[in-house]
């Protein structure tokens, strides 16, 4: 076979609590982020998101202190997104148990904080995450902060800036789909994923099984990222690869 | 009884995990804690890798970084040798820790590897457009041959680069990523996996248990 297509969960913590909870039946404490990325490694989930929503300086270690405990009891590869500035900020994620770090206003306002990360830490670890929105028929802008300001960045041209840069993966949420539960935004996905080398990683959207499939076969995603329609117990990651595999998908089993 | 005693002998054995700065090493401590290991030493220090059972060497990034960050510890590499390729403890490198076993690598410039398995590091080259680069996510590792350590089985890569090995006879396992790929290495008491265990779930835990129980 091939390199399968991951299926990735993504948890919004914020001051070291999952802000949009999950209903996984038997956890001890549903507010705690480590009990749900255990029940995802349990779940065989092919890797785990945090995205730390809290924006505040004393929030840094919270999230590490996070990504640590996680990793002591979870055994699938974790990316962190939110509030990355600097290679700094990236390698104390790193040391404390991430395998990649996704960064999103740092690498607008100061792209060369994507070549820091990649030649310190290797391309394999730094995420480039985009955040666009539709603004004419085939045009998409980069938003930032949570998709409230625009910058009047092409989002395609942004995308080929990141990989020129060093970044190893790219993490691309459709502003206009987030949280419509409408479907990826699948122009968007196939305009940028067919234009770059590294893998692309689809958000924004999922309501249901058939949009992760149509993530790939039509937005030509490599991984395909969801939250909510997980979290309340909707679909199960079983269900998900199985979506994927009788779409003749490769999938884990 | 038999169990009892693999069990005890688990519980003194030393495994040195070699700390020369990667960003995996946590993760591998976690991991082969959970595989059952209790007496893992995180450990920059050569007079520790001198008298230990075991020797686990992580790695993640550039090939260069990591081999300068490892010859840059004194000693590290000579006493590296001497208990591994000399007195035969068992060895285990990941990822990074698995390509620094070769001659060279071509990453950011040559630079020249350990030189315990024969072959060279070098960039991978995607085979057509939907081959995306780095390899990254679950895969297959197929076995090539008879080893103690490997399992058919799915299990995580992250990488860019890959170990071109210069003989067929020390491939232990493969997968295919647009073109074969080097799954594991091997030679004697020296095993190198270029996924990594410590994010391969039940595999990758079950993978480390075996390395723990490994007689050579």
């Amino acid at each position: 076979m091939t390199v399968r297509i991951r299926v990735i969960p993504c948890l919004d913590v914020s001051n070291g609590r999952v802000v949009k909870g999950v209903n996984f039946v038997d956890l001890v404490d549903a507010g705690d982020p480590v009990e749900q990325a255990k029940a995802y490694d349990a779940a065989g989930a092919d890797e785990l998101c945090f995205l730390d929503i809290g924006a505040s300086h004393e929030n840094r270690d919270t999230i590490i202190e996070v990504v640590r405990r996680t990793a002591e009891v979870c055994f699938m590869p974790v990316t962190v997104g939110g509030g990355v500035r600097t290679a700094d900020d990236a390698r104390a994620l790193l040391m404390a148990g991430a395998d990649k770090v996704a960064v999103n206003s740092a690498a607008v306002s100061r792209p060369e904080v994507v070549s820091d990360i990649a030649s310190r830490f290797g391309s394999q670890c730094m995420v480039a995450s985009i955040d666009a929105r539709l603004v004419e028929p085939g045009r998409w802008e980069i938003f930032t902060h949570g998709g409230r300001t625009p910058t009047g960045i092409d989002a395609l041209e942004h995308a080929h800036k990141m990989v020129r840069l060093g970044a190893g993966e790219l993490l691309v949420t459709s502003m206009d789909r987030d949280g419509t539960r409408d479907g990826y935004d699948l122009a968007l996905m196939r305009a940028i994923s067919d234009s770059v080398t590294i893998p692309v990683v689809a958000s924004g959207g999922v309501g249901n099984l058939d949009h992760l499939v149509e993530g790939v076969t039509k937005g030509g995603a490599n991984a395909v990222l969801a939250a909510s329609i997980f979290h309340f117990g909707e679909y199960s990651i079983a269900q998900a690869h199985a979506a994927l595999r009788a779409a003749n998908l490769p999938a884990r089993s | 009884m038999l169990f009892l005693r693999q069990r005890a002998s688990l519980v003194a054995e030393t495994i040195a995990l070699i700390d020369f700065g990667a960003g995996n090493l946590h993760s591998v401590h976690n991991a082969l804690q959970a595989a059952g290991a209790h007496g893992v030493e995180v450990t920059a220090d050569p007079e520790v890798v001198a008298k230990t059972d075991r020797i686990v060497l992580p790695g993640v990034g550039a090939f260069g970084a990591c081999r300068d960050a490892l010859a840059g510890i004194d000693g590290m590499i000579a006493a590296l040798e001497q208990r591994v390729l000399k007195q035969g403890a068992p060895f285990l490198g990941i990822c990074v820790g698995m390509q620094l076993l070769a001659d060279n690598g071509i990453e950011f410039g040559e630079h020249k590897g350990l030189g315990w398995i024969s072959g060279i590091v070098e960039k991978m080259e995607a085979s057509s457009a939907d081959i995306k680069i780095p390899h990254m996510g679950w895969n297959d590792v197929t076995p090539q041959t008879d080893h103690p350590l490997i399992e058919p089985g799915e299990a995580y890569y992250l990488h860019g680069y890959h170990f071109r090995a210069a003989d067929s006879s020390e491939v232990l396992a493969t997968t295919t990523h647009g073109m074969p790929l080097v799954s594991a290495v091997g030679l004697d008491n020296i095993v190198g996996v270029q996924f990594h265990p410590e994010k391969s779930q039940a595999y990758g835990l079950a993978f480390l248990k075996r390395f723990l129980e490994w007689k050579p």
